[in-house]
């Protein structure tokens, strides 16, 4: 450093070799000094050479861009899975598939479930599961699904559970809540008989 | 690998095989070899997908993998190979101008597959090659069978290394992948296989193949069933052997610029009879004496044996050293030196490079500088006949861009820089080198510049392509001219305008493409054979 400043305050100007070497003679006019960064494409000073045409260039081009068409078309193109959705925001009765796996659930739900309703459950989600078809389904995704769907079915049933309960005995059960509603609406009609 | 070949892998693995394969692909360039889990943990790609990529690379050839200690198994890419995609329709081309259609289907379809069985081959072909004839008409596998063994004896097509059928000697549990070994005998030997059949269109189902309706069918179905002949024997491209071609073309190609076609023709026969025996990375072939040249000349060639040597002292005096003489036996014996050729086309590359880049008077101090291998920079004004001032400007051009280089001799221990002599020297293989990288770079450039302008029209692209659709549909309704019309007025004149001129962009992007991939061939085989020698 304290060289540098030495050198900075006698002798300025003086370069380390012999600027003839270089070209530049005394009293020449240096280039002008660069007031911008240089333009993203320089001038060309030369045009191209024009490319080549004929049958031949021209079948390979095409033979080069079915190419490129056709492999896409192929199996061996992988597309990119659908993204995953936010399912706060959504309504729940869109959500066809859980992520979360539920497995402990399963031992508790199975002996209370009614044939006769998981046939329904399992062609709503089915119905529900053809219509949404823009995912394209994984082969080893499907195994996963197959056990989410029963995964989801019980935890359907628990959400349902009221409902189902109710439908064993064919009436809601807030039908049969307070035995007090129903015993003072009858007290009004004592002319009907009770059935 | 270099940060352009990298860009240059990804943007080829993205179009051709989808982002998920591009993603896995270039991580494995970038990082070397990686077991499946490291994989899928540094990409953050689930590990399905890792899977399914990796079986996709490793089915083009385009990845390895090894079983290490412990039974790890890794994988590992090869950049080089991914770069030969951009090559593949001039190796269907060449396929096409050798073996016509038959065979460039045949090379087509083993491109585009990877690895494929013969049998698989032949019928796909077959089906191919079906569709386009006329009605009426089936491919019959014999006939693509027999292009099939053709390709296989020049070795076009080579087998791919199988999986060892070894006796079960050691009853421990089976290796976590198979180490695939092929013997050199067996690369080329092609099974006996007897492939009947014809030939079936897509669409044609009972109605076209006349006298083949019932009787097929359940033939075709039984054929499902039964086990293929030649399971695991699966075939793939020698691109070597390609390259070998590609080659040849190059020098018979450039003695005919410098001499003539006889001359020419004459290197060709010398080629075509070392093709096999002379191993593709070889500094020169076997001698061959002037009588079996005589000898193997083609046909239609009528010239006597003393216009032959004639041609062959005038090939070995010519100070490109293409041919050479090794020997006076059997009439001479000539060699053609394939690293000099090789180094001669490098050299002319750079020459033309120098010259549609700079002019024609870079170009003469360029060859200047060659031929005198070093010189000073006075000497060059005085040589190239050029002005002083113009000459120094063209030889720092060329320093600066690294054509050049300078080479320091001091005169004085203490290197003083007036009294050091600075010599102008070109290094080929540094320029070669730097011209390859900046090809990578103009490849990757091209191919996202026509990727850009794809998308920017995307609209109208998508647009003509329902029109289309819907006139064709209409078409085959039977649909009235004025309907057609009208149809084809939803695509307005500046908008057809707009898509003309896209058409001819991305044609001319895709052509200069292919022009810069010929360059490369030439640099690349170049390096090549020039870092074998050292």
């Amino acid at each position: 450093m304290a060289s540098r400043s030495g050198g900075r305050g006698h002798g300025r100007g003086q370069l380390t070799f012999n600027m003839e070497a270089v070209g530049i003679g005394k009293g020449d006019a240096l280039p002008p000094p660069t007031l911008q960064p240089s333009p993203l494409f320089p001038p060309l000073e030369f045009r191209p050479v024009p490319l080549p045409s004929g049958e031949e260039g021209e079948y390979v081009l095409a033979l080069k861009q079915e190419l490129r068409g056709a492999m896409r078309q192929l199996p061996y193109f992988i597309r990119p899975a659908v993204p995953k959705r936010d399912w706060r925001r959504l309504p729940r009765e869109l959500k066809i598939r859980v992520r979360k796996l539920q497995k402990e659930r399963i031992t508790i739900l199975l002996p209370k479930r009614p044939p006769k309703t998981t046939e329904d459950k399992e062609e709503t989600i089915q119905k529900l599961e053809t219509l949404e078809k823009k995912e394209e389904e994984v082969t080893s995704e499907e195994d996963e699904e197959k056990e989410e769907e029963e995964e989801k079915e019980e935890e359907e049933e628990e959400e349902y559970d009221e409902e189902e309960h109710e439908e064993e005995t064919d009436y809601i059960m807030s039908y049969f809540d307070n035995g007090e509603d129903f015993g003072g609406d009858s007290d009004d009609n004592m002319d009907e008989a009770i059935y | 690998m270099t940060q352009a070949e990298i860009k240059l892998c990804s943007l080829l693995l993205q179009e051709h095989f989808g982002e998920i394969v591009e993603k896995i692909g270039v991580h494995l360039i970038r990082t070397g070899s990686q077991p499946l889990r490291v994989i899928a943990d540094d990409t953050g790609t689930s590990l399905d997908q890792v899977k399914k990529a990796l079986c996709v690379l490793v089915q083009h050839n385009l990845v390895s993998y090894q079983v290490h200690k412990r039974g790890v198994v890794e994988y590992e890419a090869q950049c080089s190979r991914v770069l030969r995609i951009l090559r593949y329709p001039r190796y269907i081309y060449t396929t096409k101008t050798l073996y016509s259609d038959t065979g460039e289907l045949i090379v087509e379809e083993l491109l585009l597959n990877g690895k494929l069985t013969m049998s698989a081959v032949v019928k796909k072909v077959a089906d191919r090659l079906t569709e386009t004839m006329e009605d009426g008409k089936t491919m019959d596998y014999a006939e693509v069978s027999n292009t099939f063994v053709r390709l296989v004896d020049t070795h076009f097509v080579q087998r791919c290394p199988s999986v060892p059928t070894t006796e079960n000697s050691d009853p421990g549990p089976p290796p976590p992948a198979p180490t695939l070994v092929i013997n050199e005998k067996d690369m080329y030997l092609v099974p006996k296989l007897s492939l009947i059949g014809k030939g079936k269109r897509r669409r044609s189902s009972d109605e076209d193949a006349a006298g083949e309706p019932k009787a097929k069918r359940p033939k075709h179905t039984t054929d499902n069933k039964e086990p293929i002949p030649d399971d695991g024997i699966y075939w793939q491209a020698n691109l070597d052997r390609f390259h070998q071609h590609f080659r040849d073309q190059a020098i018979v190609s450039a003695v005919a610029n410098r001499m003539d076609q006889t001359s020419s023709e004459i290197v060709r026969t010398m080629l075509r009879m070392s093709e096999i025996t002379t191993s593709s990375s070889a500094p020169f072939t076997q001698p061959l004496s002037s009588n079996e040249i005589f000898r193997s000349l083609p046909v239609g060639y009528n010239i006597s044996k003393q216009v032959l040597d004639q041609y062959l002292t005038l090939l070995a005096d010519d100070p490109l050293e293409f041919v050479g003489k090794s020997g006076d036996s059997g009439g001479g014996m000539y060699v053609i030196n394939l690293h000099k050729a090789l180094a001669s086309l490098a050299t002319a590359t750079l020459e033309s490079v120098v010259q549609e880049r700079f002019g024609s008077r870079c170009a003469r101090i360029f060859r200047l500088v060659l031929q005198k291998k070093h010189i000073e920079q006075k000497q060059v004004e005085d040589f190239a006949m050029i002005p002083a001032k113009e000459a120094k400007d063209m030889l720092y051009k060329m320093l600066s861009e690294n054509f050049m280089s300078l080479q320091e001799i001091p005169k004085t221990p203490d290197h003083a820089p007036s009294r050091t002599f600075y010599l102008y020297t070109v290094n080929i293989l540094s320029a070669a080198r730097m011209l390859l990288h900046r090809c990578y770079k103009s490849i990757a450039n091209l191919i996202e510049r026509r990727q850009f302008e794809t998308k920017e029209n995307k609209r109208l692209l998508e647009k003509s392509q329902r029109v289309e659709a819907i006139i064709a549909s209409m078409q085959a309704t039977g649909a009235e001219d004025a309907q057609l019309q009208e149809i084809e007025e939803m695509i307005t004149a500046p908008e057809r305008q707009q898509l003309e001129t896209l058409k001819r962009n991305v044609n001319k992007l895709d052509a200069s493409e292919i022009q810069v991939d010929e360059t490369i061939f030439l640099l690349e085989s170049y390096i090549e054979c020039t870092m074998k020698r050292q």
